[in-house]
Order: C-alpha cells, then structure tokens, then sequence
C-alpha cells in the first residue's frame, strides 16, 4: 500500500528524517515508537504533506502514485487519513457541514456523486455511535470548546466517516484517560478491514494493550532501528529508550 | 435555495470576477453635469415636486455650499468633484408602470441577470421588491397585497405625491438637513429611494426589499430611504446594491432613515456589493452612506450588513434608543480586498432607561486593503441601567493590508455597564492544513473558515439573503491568502 525509501526531510534547514524505509501492506496495523524528537511527528506531516516541510531525498509510493507530487487534498482524496496530534478548531463551521464538503469533494475526486443529506444524515449516526460521539457534538462547531477526549474521537468519527485506505495515527493516545483510550482504540479497530491500513505514531505502549499492531518499529534520529512484532514494544516499554540510544551507539 | 450545494458554489467561483458589471442599453434622460440652484429646480420639476419639497430641497443645497468634505474617516481617496457628476439620470419610459407587465424588456432582463427577476420573486418566495435603477424608481411588486393592510410601499417619489403628511413629518426627523456632507448633499438633490409605513400593530407578513442599481455612467446615485413602524408593527427590510464596472469613480450618498414607533420593529438587512474597483484600484463606487433609526419607547432596531463592495465605504448605521427600555443592535461584516477601503461601525446613543445595544462587527481585510472598525457608545446622563456590549473581531488575510479598531465610549450615567471585546487574528495555516488533509481545496476551505467567522452576522440575515451573503464572502476572497 504504502512504501517509503530513503526518505530524507529538513525544516529550516535542519535534517530530521535521514534515511527512512518503511513498507505497509493492506490489512496491516504498524506502529511506529520512538524518544521525543526522532522524528515520528515529521513522519507523519510529510506523509500528509505539510509545505514546511523539505523533502530533500527519497520517494513515497502510495497505492501505485508518486505521494511526495501530490498536494495535500489529493493525497487526502487518494486515501490517506491523518488523526492530528492537536485537532484545530474552526469556529462557526459545524462538524456536518466540513464533513459534508470533505466527503463529497473525496467522493467527486472517485466520479462518484455527492452523498444526499438523507444518507449522509445516517451515515453520521452510525459513525457516531462508533465512538461514542455525542451527536449533539457532531452539529457543533469543528472542535470548537471540545475536550480533549472529545477531540480525539472526533478525529477518529472523521476517520470513519471519511473511509480512508491508509489512517496515520499522531500521538492520538497523548491527553487521553483510560476510558477515552479505550473507546479510541475500540473505533480503530472496527474499522479495521483487510482493504485499509493504519500506522500508529505513539510515545508510550498502552495504546498497544488496545490496538493490536502486527508490526513495531522503533524510530531513532530520523531513521527506523529496530523492527519487530507486538513484543517489541513491552519490551521497549520495560528498557526504555536508552536501550535503543545505547544500541545504535554501539 | 435549500438545495444549494458546495458544487454550486464551486461552479459560481469560475465566474469569479465582478459579475454584475454588465451595462444595460437602456435609453437614459440624463440632465447635465455640475450642481447648483438651476439643477436642483430642475430635478424637482422633472419630479414634478410640490413647492415644499422644493423648499426643502433649496435649504439643503445653501447648507451645503457652506460645508467642507470631512476628513476624519481613515480612507485616502481623491475627493470627488461635485461639478462634473449628474445629478438625475432616469431610464427613459413613456408613460409609468401601472403593472409589471409594462415594465421595459431590456429592465426584465438587467434585473434577471441581477437574480432578482420580479416574476420569480412573486411566484416562490413571497418577497416585495421596489427596484431603484440609477436614479428613479422602476418596479414596486406586491403593492396590493400590502395595500390590503394598510402597509404603503412605493417609490420615495410616489409618496411625495401621495402621502405628503408622512413624508413632511418625518423626512428629515432623523438625519437632519444639516447633519453632515453628504446627508445635506442628499437632502438636496435626492433623486428616489423608497418609502415604507406599516400601521399599527400590523405584522408585515413578507419581506420587504429594494434593489439598488446604478447603470448609466458619469452619473451618482443619491437614493432616500424612510422606512416608518407604527405603534406595535413589525417589519423586515432588504436593500442590494450592484453597479457596472467602470474605470471611473461613482459616487453614491444615500441617506435612510428609520423611525420605530412605541413597541415597534425593525429590522434592516444590507447586502452591499457596489463595483469595488478592478484589482489595481481603478474605478469604483465612493459609497458615502448616512443611515440612521429612532426608537420610540419598547422599540427595536436591527442594523444588518454585509458590506463587500465599493472603492470606498463609509458609513455607520446607528440607533437613537430614545425610548426607555429600547434595544438596538448593529451586526456587520466588511470585506476589503484589494485596494478597498472601508470605514464602517455604528453609533448608539442612549437616551432612555434601560436601553440595550449589542455590537457585533467581523472585518475581513485583504490584498493591499485597509479595514476599519470605527463605533461610538454614547451612554447620556438620564439613561439609568444602560447596556451595551461590543464585539469587534478582525481577520487578516494577507501580509499588506490593515485593520483598525476605533472604539469611542462616552458615558455620563455610572448605572451603566459598557463591554468592549476585541480580537485580531490571521486566518490560520493550521485551519487551512486540516481542511486539505480532509480533501477540501483551498478555495472551498477559505469559504468555511471565513463564513464560519461571519456565523453570528449572517445568521440575522434572511434565508434568501444569508446564501446570497455566503456566496458574495467566498467571491469576494477568491485567491486572497498569503
């Protein structure tokens, strides 16, 4: 689905991705882990394409097109999801209605036709109830005066409101309690099919106890050390990062 | 209307320059430039005017020529030279209309290309609508069905002739002759406008509305407007403005006034969408605008704007809450683009106790543009338990252009309570990022995100004029970040 080779990224000037590989097939759950500033973050606006950023090495295959030659709609409207780390606020403007128009501007981008307000309307309701999402929260402004539980899910609603084939997760756990976590990664694992994948950007494991990855990478100074299955991340979680900065050292 | 959709919008965008610059050929009977003694009879007569208002019109014009332009405001703009405008320009007609049906063809279709096509109109929405082309008025729809009410809607011209007695008594009540430059320049050589007085207690069951349409070139359009709410009586009332593309600069110097008897409301909507001038600045509508409404006790007034176009704006619709427990209310968004000016807030004077004011103002300025927000809060010393709250909120689009806030507070009673809020913010990267991560082009995001901001000024607007007003924002901002 996804396959990313030798990817290099600057802002300002300031190398942070230096060198990273990654390959994500269909039906697969990667996680990626790693100490605050390695990178993770980076990873995830280049992939979705934020202009601060200078891509300065490398390429990005997403499901047969060159990534990195797309503007930030048309990697959105081929498929790719980001959950943001922070949700923006945009007052005055409902929920409905910029899902209404980011749906449908993804749904012309297919040649398919604009969703009625009747489907659209039960679509909400059943997304909805996938996380939990109070509906009165659905007709508010986008994000405006939510919590930051409410937040996330409403990331997550959008997520299943908007069918992407590849969901990149930022820090989506950070700010959560236990039962916001659970309802989170309870949302993410319904929507999990063997046609979508997602890649988890996370500090910590617990997300993990939640949503099962079939893969744990470890990202270090901008490129992946280590490689491995769920394991790696408990024992990641009991070691600490300093394992892993010891072991590239060496 | 409902069913108006992003697409539709989208497909509207394309056609993103000035759309009603067009210019109907229509036979005008224009009378020579320059202003004085001998043109102000003459527009009279040509109105066939009775000697009172000739009188009036004759102080005016001696006030005036004792007068200097103002030079306060924050706009910079060559001044206009009085002596090369006309002062009357009428489309030509026969004989006048007794019904729509005797309306030119050629007018049909400026209005049709104006959207506001009569024979829709009265078909589906059920909006009145007095139509004011350059400077007389053409088409008022709708009059029987009001007549039936005692509700009298006509050109301001048809009411000199046919209700003297209410034009006497309160032309003039609310913005005085000598008021200031432009309102006396009006008061001279006003040419129509339009007329409204609901009676007692009577509801208006529809909107009422007037297109305004400067066409002829070289001419100015000084329009009056006298919108009377008797005792207990409700009215809504629209006004729209469009004018051609010209390279040269028009002016228009309207005065309106409103007069809300006890217990009456009104509510006044202006979509305002004068030829800005082209993206250097050239040409362009000076809109010189004095507009201002009395509140009689437990009466109300809404000021509604949506001001997008003109070369210039200045104006500031306000409320005398003369009234004990009167409520008056200014929501307005001025867009500035490209070497736009504008000027624009309210004044609220309270006189009566317990007098209420609500001030929201939402600027949006853009390209080389320069936006200000200019209010006065003006609390008088018998207006016991007075309350205001103001609310000016400044959005910035590009790097070159400017906003300012100039509130000014005057308050003589300490029962009052005054509330000034006030913020300034770029339209914001983030926003427009998370609106392109979830596939929405730039474009379209804008939209949201500025119409979203203007949520609480739109929502007072009517159906019909709120996707109107939307439409207008989105047009208007086309390509404007950076």
């Amino acid at each position: 689905m996804i396959t990313i080779k030798d990817l290099h990224a600057s802002i300002e000037g300031k190398p942070i991705l230096k060198g990273l590989n990654l390959t994500v097939k269909a039906g697969e759950i990667h996680a990626i882990m790693g100490p605050n500033g390695a990178g993770k973050s980076t990873l995830a606006s280049v992939l979705a394409g934020r202009e601060e950023y200078e891509i300065t090495q490398g390429d990005v295959n997403f499901n047969g097109v060159d990534l990195l030659s797309l503007s930030v709609e048309e990697r959105a409207r081929e498929g790719l999801f980001l959950a943001f780390q922070y949700p923006v606020e945009i007052p005055g403007v409902s929920n409905i209605n910029f899902l209404r128009t980011a749906l449908n501007e993804i749904r012309e981008h297919k040649g398919e036709k604009g969703i009625s307000a009747k489907d659209f309307m039960s679509l909400v309701r059943e997304k909805s109830a996938l996380v939990e999402l109070d509906s009165k929260l659905a007709s508010r402004s986008v994000n405006e005066g939510f919590s930051g539980g409410e937040k996330k899910r409403n990331e997550i609603f959008q997520m299943a409101m908007l069918n992407p084939i590849l969901s990149i997760l930022d820090e989506t756990d950070s700010g959560l309690d236990i039962d916001a976590l659970r309802i989170v990664a309870n949302g993410v694992n319904q929507l999990k099919t063997d046609q979508n994948a997602t890649i988890i950007i996370t500090h910590y494991q617990r997300l993990l106890d939640y949503i099962i990855p079939d893969f744990v990478h470890v990202l270090y100074d901008g490129k992946i050390v280590k490689s491995g299955g769920k394991d790696l991340a408990l024992e990641l979680e009991e070691k600490g990062y300093d394992w892993i900065k010891n072991n590239t050292l060496n | 209307m409902a069913n108006y959709t992003e697409d539709d919008l989208a497909k509207e965008l394309k056609d993103q320059e000035y759309k009603f610059g067009f210019v109907s050929d229509i036979d005008t009977d224009t009378i020579p430039i320059g202003l004085n003694e001998d043109i102000v009879r003459l527009i009279s007569s040509k109105k066939e005017e009775p000697q009172w208002m000739l009188d009036y019109r004759l102080n005016a014009l001696a006030i005036w020529s004792t007068m200097n332009e103002p030079s306060w405001a924050h706009v910079k703009y060559k001044k206009p030279d009085f002596q090369s405008i006309a002062y009357y320009s009428a489309p030509k007609q026969t004989k006048k209309y007794e019904s729509w049906d005797d309306v030119d063809p050629e007018m049909k279709a400026t209005m049709t290309k104006l959207g506001i096509s009569m024979e829709e109109q009265q078909r589906l929405t059920g909006v009145a609508v007095d139509f004011v082309m350059d400077s007389v008025s053409v088409a008022t729809s709708f009059k029987e069905k009001l007549g039936e009410l005692g509700i009298i809607f006509c050109s301001f011209s048809d009411a000199v002739q046919n209700h003297p007695e209410l034009v006497k008594k309160y032309m003039g009540s609310v913005v005085p002759t000598q008021d200031n430059y432009y309102a006396t320049l009006n008061a001279a050589v006003f040419t129509d406008g339009s007329f409204c007085y609901i009676p007692k207690g009577v509801r208006c069951p529809m909107e009422l509305s007037t297109y305004f349409r400067i066409n002829a070139g070289g001419t100015g359009q000084f329009e009056r407007t006298l919108v009377i709410a008797d005792e207990g009586s409700y009215v809504s009332y629209l006004e729209g403005c469009t004018a051609p593309q010209r390279d040269e600069n028009q002016l228009h110097a309207a005065v309106v006034e409103l007069i809300a008897l006890e217990n009456a409301e009104i509510k006044y909507s202006t979509v305002q969408n004068w030829y800005p001038g082209d993206k250097n600045g050239l040409g362009g509508i000076f809109n010189f605008v004095t507009k201002r409404g009395v509140c009689e006790k437990n009466a109300k007034i809404s000021w509604t704007q949506v001001e997008t176009g003109s070369a210039v704006t200045w104006k500031y619709p306000s409320c005398i809450l003369k009234g004990d427990n009167s409520v008056g209310e200014f929501y307005s968004v001025a867009v500035t683009n490209n070497y736009q000016q504008a000027d624009t807030g309210t004044k609220m004077i309270h006189l009566g106790k317990n007098t209420k004011s609500t001030i929201i103002s939402k600027g949006i300025s853009a390209g080389k543009s320069q936006n200000s927000y200019r209010g006065l809060v003006q609390i008088h010393k018998n207006a016991h338990n007075a309350r205001n709250f103001s609310q000016c909120d400044s959005l910035l689009m590009s790097s070159e252009c400017g906003a300012h806030t100039f509130p000014y507070i005057e308050c003589k009673n300490n029962s009052a309570k005054i509330e000034h809020e006030a913020t300034t913010s770029k339209i914001g990267e983030d926003q427009l990022f998370y609106c392109k991560q979830r596939g929405i082009s730039e474009e379209k995001a804008i939209g949201l995100i500025v119409n979203g901001y203007c949520k609480e000024v739109l929502n007072q607007l009517p159906m019909e004029f709120a996707v109107e007003a939307q439409k207008l924002l989105t047009i208007s901002l086309e390509g404007s970040v950076g």
